[in-house]
C-alpha cells in the first residue's frame, strides 16, 4: 500500500453534500414546501428499501444456541489446565505463582512431597465466581500449564460447579487424539486478521 | 324469518368469530416474520418448523397467565375495557360480505351475517365505539402513561372519524346505497369499473384514516412503545391484554375488507377466481399495514392533528363538493 491510499480517508469517493433548503418563512413558502414534499413520494423510497431487503433475503441472524460465532484466540474465558504431550501428566509444577499474582484471590493451590520426594499438586481450585478473567495467571505461568480457553457459557445450577479442576484439565482421550490446543501466548493475533483490516473513516 | 335463517346466522357468526380469532393469531406471526425479513432477521424460529407454532406458544402463555388486577385501578371498568375493544371489532364484521354467494347442499348461502341497508354506516360506527375500550382502559388503569394514551386515542379517533366519514361520503353519493353488497354490485365488470378510479382522493384519504383507526405505525402513538410504554395496555396482562391485541388485529383485517369492498372492486361478479382475487387484495392491504411498520417513522401527535384538520379534512370536503357537482350535472 502506498502512502496516498492512507492519506485519502474517504471510505468511498462518491460523497456529496446534501442540498438543504432554508426554512420557509412566508405562508406561501410553507405551503409550497408541503405540496413539494407530498408529491415527491419519499415515503415510497422507504417502502422500496425494506421491500428490497426482504426480497434479497440476506439474513444476518446467528441462531445462537445452534450456531456460534468463532472466537478469537486471545479471548479470556474459562481456564484450561494443560497436560504434557509425551507423558500425559499435568504440566503444573505447583510453583504457586498464579496463586500469588491472582488479584481477585480466587486461585487456591496446595502441594505436598510425595513418596519419591517430588513436589506434587494435591489441590488446585479456581473460584470462577470470583475470577475477573484478567489473564495474569496464564501470563505468569512458567510451564504454560494454565491458560484461557474459549468456553464462555458459564451457567450452572450450583456455585461448586465453578471450581471443578477436572473440568479444566485436558481429558486424556483428547490429548491422545492430539486435540489439546497450545496457548499461543499473549498478543497472538486472530487467524486471517490481516484480511479484515479496514481504513478508519475519518473524513466526517 | 324461519328457523333455518336463525340457525344459518348463528353458524355464520361462529365461523366468523373462529376464523378471525385464528387469523388475529396468524396476523401476529406474519407481522413478526415480515418485519424480521425486512430488517434482515429471521423472526420466530424455535417453536415448530420456521416458528409456525409460535402462535400456540403465545396462546398458551396468554391463557394461562395470572389475570392481575392492580389494587388502585377502577376494577369494573378495567375488566370490561378489553372486552369492548374485542367485541366491537368483531361486531363490525356483521355487515361485511366475505365471499360471493354460493350453494351448498342445495341451500343458498350468503356469506354475510346480515345485509343491512346501513351496512357501511354500521361498520364505521361500531369501529368508532372501539374507542371506548382504549379510552376506558387507559383512564381506569391509574397509570399516567395509560392516561396519556387514552387522551391521545380519543383525540386521534375522533379526528379521524371525520376523515373516514367524509372520505366515504363521496363514494356513497355515487353508489346511492350504504350496503356493501350494493357497493360490490356497482363495481362489477372489470378493473376499469372500480371506484378507486372515480374516487382516488377518497381512496387515499380513507386509507390514511384506516391507519389512524387501527393505530398502526405511522400513527402508532396510542400505544407508542418507546415513549409511553404500551399506552392503555401498560397495566394489562394475560388474556385481557390478549383481547386488546385480538381486537387490534381483527380491526386490521376488517378495515382491509372494507377498503377492498368499497374501492377495489370487492369480489366482482362472484366467480371463484374473482373471489380469490378478493382475498388476495385484502391480503395486500393487510400486508401493507406490516410493510409501513417496517419502513416509516411515527409522527408526533400534533403532526397527526395538523394532517387531519389542515390537510385531509379540506381535501375531503373539496372532494365531496366536486363529486356533488358531477353527480348533479
Amino acid at each position: 500500500m502506498s502512502i496516498e491510499q492512507f492519506k485519502n480517508r474517504n471510505i468511498s469517493d462518491d460523497y456529496y453534500l446534501v442540498d438543504i433548503d432554508d426554512y420557509p418563512t412566508t405562508n406561501l413558502g410553507k405551503f409550497t414546501r408541503v405540496i413539494k414534499r407530498t408529491f415527491k413520494a419519499e415515503l415510497l423510497v422507504g417502502l422500496w428499501v425494506v421491500m428490497r431487503e426482504m426480497l434479497k433475503f440476506n439474513i444476518h441472524t446467528v441462531q445462537y444456541p445452534k450456531e456460534k460465532l468463532p472466537i478469537g484466540p486471545r479471548y479470556r474465558a474459562v481456564h484450561e489446565m494443560k497436560r504434557l504431550w509425551e507423558s500425559g501428566t499435568e504440566r503444573c509444577i505447583g510453583c504457586g505463582l498464579c496463586e500469588k499474582i491472582c488479584i481477585s484471590d480466587c486461585i487456591r493451590i496446595d502441594t505436598r512431597i510425595d513418596e519419591e520426594s517430588r513436589k506434587e499438586v494435591s489441590e488446585y481450585s479456581i473460584n470462577l465466581g470470583r475470577c475477573i478473567f484478567c489473564g495474569y495467571c496464564a501470563e505468569v505461568c512458567p510451564e504454560l500449564a494454565i491458560t484461557h480457553g474459549g468456553r464462555y457459557e458459564n451457567a450452572s445450577e450450583q456455585r461448586a460447579h465453578f471450581i471443578m479442576y477436572d473440568d479444566m484439565l485436558t481429558p486424556m482421550d483428547m490429548l491422545k487424539a492430539g486435540a489439546q490446543k497450545e496457548f499461543e501466548g499473549f498478543g497472538a493475533i486472530t487467524p486471517h486478521e490481516d484480511e479484515s483490516v479496514k481504513k478508519t473513516p475519518l473524513s466526517y | 324469518m324461519g328457523i333455518d335463517y336463525i340457525i344459518a346466522t348463528i353458524i355464520k357468526i361462529v365461523i366468523v368469530m373462529l376464523v378471525f380469532s385464528a387469523l388475529a393469531g396468524f396476523g401476529t406471526y406474519f407481522e413478526r416474520k415480515i418485519l424480521a425479513f425486512m430488517q434482515r432477521r429471521l423472526g420466530p424460529m424455535s417453536v415448530g418448523p420456521y416458528g409456525i407454532l409460535q402462535i400456540m406458544a403465545d396462546g398458551i402463555k396468554l391463557f394461562t397467565k395470572e389475570d392481575i388486577i392492580p389494587t388502585s385501578v377502577v376494577g369494573k371498568i378495567f375488566k370490561i375495557a378489553p372486552i369492548i375493544t374485542a367485541s366491537t371489532a368483531f361486531m363490525a364484521a356483521a355487515t361485511i360480505p366475505f365471499w360471493p354467494d354460493f350453494t351448498i347442499f342445495g341451500y343458498r348461502v350468503q356469506p354475510i351475517i346480515t345485509d343491512s341497508s346501513v351496512g357501511l354506516l354500521y361498520v364505521i360506527g361500531v369501529m368508532a365505539v372501539g374507542l371506548f375500550g382504549v379510552l376506558l382502559g387507559g383512564m381506569a388503569s391509574s397509570n399516567k402513561y395509560s392516561l396519556i394514551s387514552a387522551a391521545r386515542s380519543s383525540a386521534v379517533f375522533l379526528s379521524y372519524e371525520v376523515i373516514t366519514g367524509l372520505a366515504l361520503l363521496a363514494p356513497i353519493m355515487l353508489v346511492g346505497s350504504l350496503s356493501l353488497v350494493n357497493f360490490n354490485a356497482y363495481q362489477v365488470g372489470g378493473i376499469s369499473n372500480w371506484l378507486v378510479w372515480k374516487q382516488p382522493i377518497a381512496f387515499i384519504l380513507f386509507w390514511i384514516a384506516a391507519f389512524a383507526e387501527t393505530g398502526r405505525t405511522p400513527f402508532h402513538l396510542i400505544a407508542n412503545d418507546h415513549e409511553i410504554i404500551d399506552g392503555f395496555g401498560t397495566e394489562y396482562s394475560g388474556m385481557r391484554w390478549g383481547l386488546f391485541f385480538i381486537g387490534e388485529y381483527a380491526n386490521m383485517f376488517f378495515i382491509s375488507f372494507v377498503i377492498v369492498l368499497v374501492f377495489m372492486g370487492g369480489f366482482g361478479d362472484g366467480s371463484v377466481l374473482s373471489a380469490l382475487a378478493f382475498l388476495g387484495k385484502v391480503a395486500f392491504f393487510f400486508f401493507f399495514f406490516l410493510w409501513t411498520r417496517a419502513a416509516w417513522p411515527d409522527v408526533r401527535p400534533d403532526q397527526l392533528m395538523w394532517l387531519c384538520w389542515k390537510v385531509l379534512m379540506p381535501l375531503a370536503v373539496i372532494n365531496i363538493v366536486i363529486t356533488g357537482f358531477v353527480v348533479m350535472f
